[in-house]
């Protein structure tokens, strides 16, 4: 559905007399599959914004290309318009105009006669569950309100691709939980849906297949679990007294599904393991056969934070 | 077809917003009347005017062109505030034509100001000011012209510049000198040979003068057409530049 080869792209700004060069995107490939949700997680500045504004057509990429729901994202740029959905992070709804007449236009726009521009209108209110706000002005709503007449804005065409760049971004808990059954009705319908993110529980979630990026490109790609089991498996962590520590780890050294095993400075054991659910009724049997008491168990899954770490080094929570 | 579509969308939708804010027709109408009524009265003896009527065949029409150019130039604010809501930003990804995002916005500014206008003229009717319908309507046509002109610049400024601590003083720098040398609040027939030599290279001085030609019922005057043409060209350039700024600009 969507296929990019090196898009790129650098934006010179200048501070003061100094012009600087940043790569905002450099050189990614994708390849998105029709009907399905795909993610692009990274941290702020990572470049997702500016590869999407590429993909709908906003900015010129400086290099590479790509097909977009059948159309060439750099030979026919206006029928690519007319095939996506679009949903900006910094939102697109004007104060003092009301949802419907933000749908109507929008709907016009995309050269939808007056009376069906209405019906769409009208259905889409209600599919977002905003009827009965449809004739209030924007400045009126809630975050999350705002945010379902942007994303309504960005279907009312019936695209095959939309791209929602960060759609939870400030929301409360529950509006994201909502947006999140809104996404995957989008889904449901049979639309590709395109979503940035820098949540690691929603890409996880959500998302079908990610990409992971980092500084303008893309480190790895998958779906979340393959991702994650690319990565060392799991751990189970071991909670003893410092005086039983060292008698654990010789017995549970020499077991076979142990891979690795370090010590825990203050007392305790971190058992490398390929699949800590059968693990751990093994080293609960052995140290209680040995007579040593153990404190805590637990097990620890590799996150995507986990591969965020593996593939940049530094942790997506703290970048 | 889409392209005449497209634009009556944006101009609709746009007129729609301005009606909704009836502050703004407040004081666009409520500046012009002072003027009319407190500063023109000083016109008659500061232009051996014979009669106040005679002093407003002199001042009205540069007071409607003043209104042109200022409410043009100005107009850039509305559209800074439209691109950080992202309003552009999501007119732009849909196919409606980059001219028309344009077009329907100056040809609002150009609605209300020639609703302006008229308001101004009926006024200056109860001061005896007379003036013949036809050459009437080719004025407004002039002020029409200006209106276009100075607020596409100023929109395609606002989308280069994008932020209004750097339109309102660049509007200012350029509206100034513009007004002054404009012979705009008194004819330029009083000025010094050098000054008028300077307001040749003034496209609005042109514009002044054959709208002043028009309101005195003198249609032969070379400057009617003359400030016509000039203007018209004007106008085009600059809106076929600010679409192209339309066509391209970034958030
Ligand atoms: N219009 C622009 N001009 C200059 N730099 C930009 C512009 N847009 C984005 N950048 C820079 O490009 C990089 C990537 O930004 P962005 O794509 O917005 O990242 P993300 O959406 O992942 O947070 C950042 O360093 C940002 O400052
Ligand atoms: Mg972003």
């Amino acid at each position: 559905m969507i296929e990019t080869r090196g898009l790129r792209k650098s934006f010179r700004s200048r501070a003061g007399r100094e012009t600087k060069t940043v790569d905002a995107v450099r050189g990614v490939n994708l390849d998105v599959a029709e009907g399905e949700i795909f993610g692009f997680l990274g941290p702020n500045g990572a470049g997702k914004t500016t590869t999407l504004r590429m993909l709908a057509t906003l900015i010129e990429p400086d290099g590479g290309e790509a097909t977009i729901a059948g159309a060439d994202l750099r030979k026919d740029p206006a029928e690519v318009r007319r095939r996506i959905g679009y949903v900006a992070q910094g939102g697109s709804t004007w104060d003092e105009s009301t949802a419907r007449e933000e749908l109507v236009l929008h709907a016009r726009l995309y050269g939808i006669g007056k009376a069906e521009a209405h019906r769409r209108a009208a259905r889409a209110l209600d599919a977002f569950q905003l009827s009965d706000y449809a004739d209030r002005k924007c400045k009126t709503y809630s975050g999350g309100q705002r945010r379902r007449v942007e994303i309504a804005l960005g279907i009312i065409h019936e695209p095959k691709i939309v791209f929602l760049d960060e759609p939870t971004t400030g929301l409360d808990p529950q509006s994201r939980a909502h947006m999140w059954d809104e996404i995957r009705r989008l889904r449901a319908e049979g639309m590709t849906v395109f979503i940035t993110t820098h949540y690691l529980d929603e890409a996880d979630a959500l998302c079908d297949r990610i990409a992971i990026m980092d500084h303008g490109e893309v480190v790895a790609e998958g779906t979340p679990a393959e991702l994650k089991r690319e990565i060392s498996g799991e751990v189970v962590i071991v909670g003893l007294d410092a005086p039983a520590t060292p008698r654990a780890a010789e017995l549970l050294d020499t077991e076979a599904y142990v891979n690795k095993l370090e010590t825990v400075d203050e007392g305790g054991l971190r058992l490398y393991v390929d699949e800590g659910a059968t693990a751990i009724p093994q080293v609960l049997r052995r140290l209680d056969g040995a007579g040593l008491d153990l404190r805590s168990i637990e097990l620890h899954r590799p996150s995507l934070d986990d591969v965020f770490l593996t593939k940049t080094g530094r942790s997506l929570r703290e970048s | 077809m889409k392209f005449a579509r497209d634009t009556w969308l944006i101009f609709q939708r746009q007129f729609q917003l301005l009606l909704r804010n009836p502050v703004w027709l407040f004081v666009g109408v409520f500046q012009p009347v002072m003027y009319l009524l407190l500063f023109a009265p000083l016109l008659k003896a500061a232009l051996n005017a014979p009669t106040q009527a005679a002093a407003y065949k002199i001042f009205v029409p540069g007071l409607l062109v003043l209104l042109a150019i200022f409410g043009g130039l100005f107009q850039g604010f509305g559209l800074i505030a439209e691109l950080r809501a992202g309003v552009i930003e999501r007119s732009r990804v849909t196919p409606v034509s980059r001219l028309a995002l344009l077009l329907g916005r100056s040809l609002r500014d150009v609605v209300s100001l020639i609703a302006q206008a008229i308001i101004i003229t009926l006024l200056a009717l109860l001061f005896d000011l007379r003036v013949f319908i036809g050459y009437l309507l080719l004025a407004y046509l002039m002020l029409a012209l200006i209106a276009l002109m100075t607020s596409a610049v100023s929109y395609g400024v606002a989308l280069k510049v994008k932020s209004e601590d750097a339109l309102a003083p660049l509007m200012n720098t350029v509206a100034q000198p513009v007004l002054l040398l404009s012979g705009i609040l008194l004819p330029l027939a009083l000025a010094p040979g050098w000054l008028q030599g300077i307001a040749n290279w003034n496209p609005f001085s042109w514009a002044v003068d054959g709208v002043r030609a028009l309101f005195a019922g003198d249609l032969s005057n070379d400057k009617v057409w003359q400030g016509l043409t000039i203007i018209a060209v004007l106008a085009v350039a600059g809106v076929v530049w600010a679409a192209r700024q339309f066509a391209r600009s970034v958030r």
